[in-house]
């Protein structure tokens, strides 16, 4: 039994592998990009909401310790609380993910989705983006809605595996003896995290002396 | 798993709920401490000390991409529990970091060397 778990959970480190691998492609673009462009990706990046970034940074967070309770009264076999942390855990995927939505209206709101007809820069703001800029922003904001839109997919695929936990959890299914799912939606969730503790200063914080300091 | 040659590989605590605090305790800090240090330009403050007013961003980039692996370093080790796994799954998670880094460092060594970058003259602001 204590092998089956170890099999389980070594399964699911080379998926997270894999997943590195996935999202280091893209972090790889980021890199190049912005050395190609870095003005483009300051400017860019200072048209992210920090507040709105910063909360749903503090919000993964926070699950992630909820998560990491939930996977610790499973190893004890305490149905009550592993339910809670569970749902309190799926509670603030749900949060994360209506504060994404937010930002990505008020981007397409504001012409900044960057595809065809969407993106029209120059309506953006007092002034727009500076002409100059506009392409090497088209850039950034293209990065931008791949590595949050792709990390956004995996929250919604982590919020239905907690769905799928809470219900098995609900029918007593885990014991002492047999917790290996929370244990590896566990290690999955946390993965979504570390992804998002890159992406929230490689995308919203490099231009933020920007907005503070003004230009 | 039979070899638990690692000091620390002898399954989890007893009471690790006073570790997950504690990283949660450190993941705050050190959010709102990248938040703190981004809202200055840092290679504008050193240049003239330091001469770093060709690389500016990259010194905040830095700075921020460390605070991101300690904090990426402290869910591992901690949350993801690999502090306390077998030997197995340590080597698997190093050779993620590996990889990765293999996968960075040898196509932004390509760019590097083939001149012509950092793409220069491309709209100043």
């Amino acid at each position: 039994m204590e092998q089956q778990k170890e099999a389980g959970m070594i399964g699911m480190w080379i998926f997270l592998v894999t997943e590195v691998m996935f999202f280091g492609g893209l972090f790889l673009a980021y890199t190049i990009y912005r050395s190609i462009y870095p003005e483009g990706f300051l400017y860019g990046s200072h048209l992210l909401n920090v507040k709105l970034g910063g909360t749903n940074t503090v919000v993964l967070i926070v699950s992630s310790l909820t998560m990491a309770m939930a996977v610790y009264y499973s190893q004890k076999g305490a149905r009550k609380p592993l339910m809670g942390f569970l749902t309190i855990t799926l509670v603030l995927g749900l949060v994360f993910l209506v504060i994404k939505y937010f930002e990505y209206s008020s981007k397409i709101h504001d012409n900044l989705f960057p595809a065809a007809s969407l993106y029209n820069p120059a309506s953006t703001g007092p002034h727009g983006v500076p002409e100059a800029l506009q392409q090497q922003v088209h850039v950034f904001l293209w990065i931008y809605f791949l590595m949050t839109g792709l990390h956004a997919l995996h929250m919604i695929v982590g919020a239905g595996i907690l769905t799928t936990l809470i219900v098995m959890a609900r029918k007593g299914k885990f014991t002492k003896n047999y917790n290996s799912p929370v244990e590896i939606s566990g290690l999955y969730w946390h993965f979504v995290d570390i992804v998002w503790i890159f992406l929230f200063p490689l995308l919203y914080l490099t231009g933020y002396h920007l907005s503070v300091g003004g230009h | 798993m039979a070899d638990h040659s690692h000091d620390n590989s002898h399954g989890h605590p007893e009471n690790p709920i006073k570790y997950y605090i504690g990283v949660f305790g450190l993941l705050m800090i050190m959010t709102l401490l990248t938040v703190f240090v981004a809202q200055f330009d840092l290679a504008e403050k050193f240049k003239h000390t330091w001469g770093l007013e060709h690389i500016s961003g990259v010194l905040n980039a830095l700075v921020a991409l460390t605070i991101a692996v300690i904090k990426a370093t402290a869910v591992v080790l901690i949350f993801m529990h690999v502090r306390w796994s077998s030997r197995l799954t340590q080597v698997i998670v190093v050779s993620a970091v590996f990889w990765l880094l293999i996968m960075l460092s040898f196509t932004v060594s390509d760019y590097f060397t083939r001149g012509g970058w950092p793409v220069t003259g491309l709209g100043k602001y």
